[in-house]
């Protein structure tokens, strides 16, 4: 039911990591992702023993709870009055500190739950967690990022 | 507070922020945050949200833009801490 917010996202077919998104507020979002068995990393990572990498594990906990719920940030007039997104204008992850509890495996759905801890001069933090169908953890840690070319919003409006 | 005390204080808040712990000893009005200490500048929101609970201050979108070296940042908290000065 707020899966309108996926258009304004950048990324396209083989890095695209978000299916669903079930909860989205100022304060949080929670969305899904199911791991394609056919992804291009499975391939090699590992030759006939497919595990999902930490770092896509990474970027859908990213995409989901950082890149989603800033753009809805943005969207809903909850920014900081001097940030706005242009046409030109990218997320950029500023870091990551994260740990992993579980394997994932090809064709298992992921669960994010994200709780922002502040959105201030353009930088978005939250801290993000994943879990699988079976409600176990599989990792968690603290993301933030930034829009880049946010320009002023005066200049967008020019 | 002194310029003196302020630029002390600093230094703590700075500290967790950059990795070049001698050029912090070292600091002076025209050290800059990103250039000299190498601080990611995406921490530069950090150290101004940790300067305001340091110094129970509200720091706004204009007064952060300019703190982007030592010297800009003790005027920052000067003016905040005593708006008449």
């Amino acid at each position: 039911m707020h899966n309108y917010i996926l258009n304004y996202l950048p990324y396209k077919s083989s890095f695209l990591f978000v299916d669903n998104i079930s909860a989205l507020s100022e304060d949080g979002v929670t969305g899904n992702y199911t791991l394609k068995k056919d992804a291009f990393f499975y391939e090699d990572h590992f030759p006939g023993n497919p595990v999902t990498p930490g770092v896509i594990i990474t970027e859908i906990m990213a995409q989901i709870g950082v890149v989603v719920l800033g753009i809805h940030l943005m969207l809903t007039g909850n920014a900081d009055k001097n940030v706005a997104m242009n046409e030109g204008s990218f997320p950029l992850l500023t870091s990551t500190n994260v740990e992993f509890y579980k394997m994932v495996l090809p064709e298992e759905k992921v669960i994010v739950t994200s709780k922002k801890q502040y959105f201030r001069f353009g930088k978005l933090k939250c801290l993000i967690e994943m879990h699988n169908t079976a409600n176990e953890l599989v990792a968690k840690g603290t993301f933030a990022g930034v829009i880049k070319n946010a320009a002023p919003k005066q200049s967008v409006n020019e | 507070m002194d310029r003196k005390a302020i630029l002390n204080e600093l230094k703590k808040v700075l500290a967790p922020y950059t990795e070049d712990k001698a050029m912090l000893e070292g600091i002076n009005e025209q050290t800059d945050l990103i250039k000299d200490l190498k601080i990611n500048s995406a921490n530069l929101v950090d150290i101004i949200i940790d300067a305001e609970s340091q110094y129970n201050i509200e720091i706004d979108f204009d007064a952060a833009e300019k703190m982007y070296n030592v010297g800009n940042c003790i005027d920052v908290i000067a003016e905040k801490l005593n708006p008449s000065a």
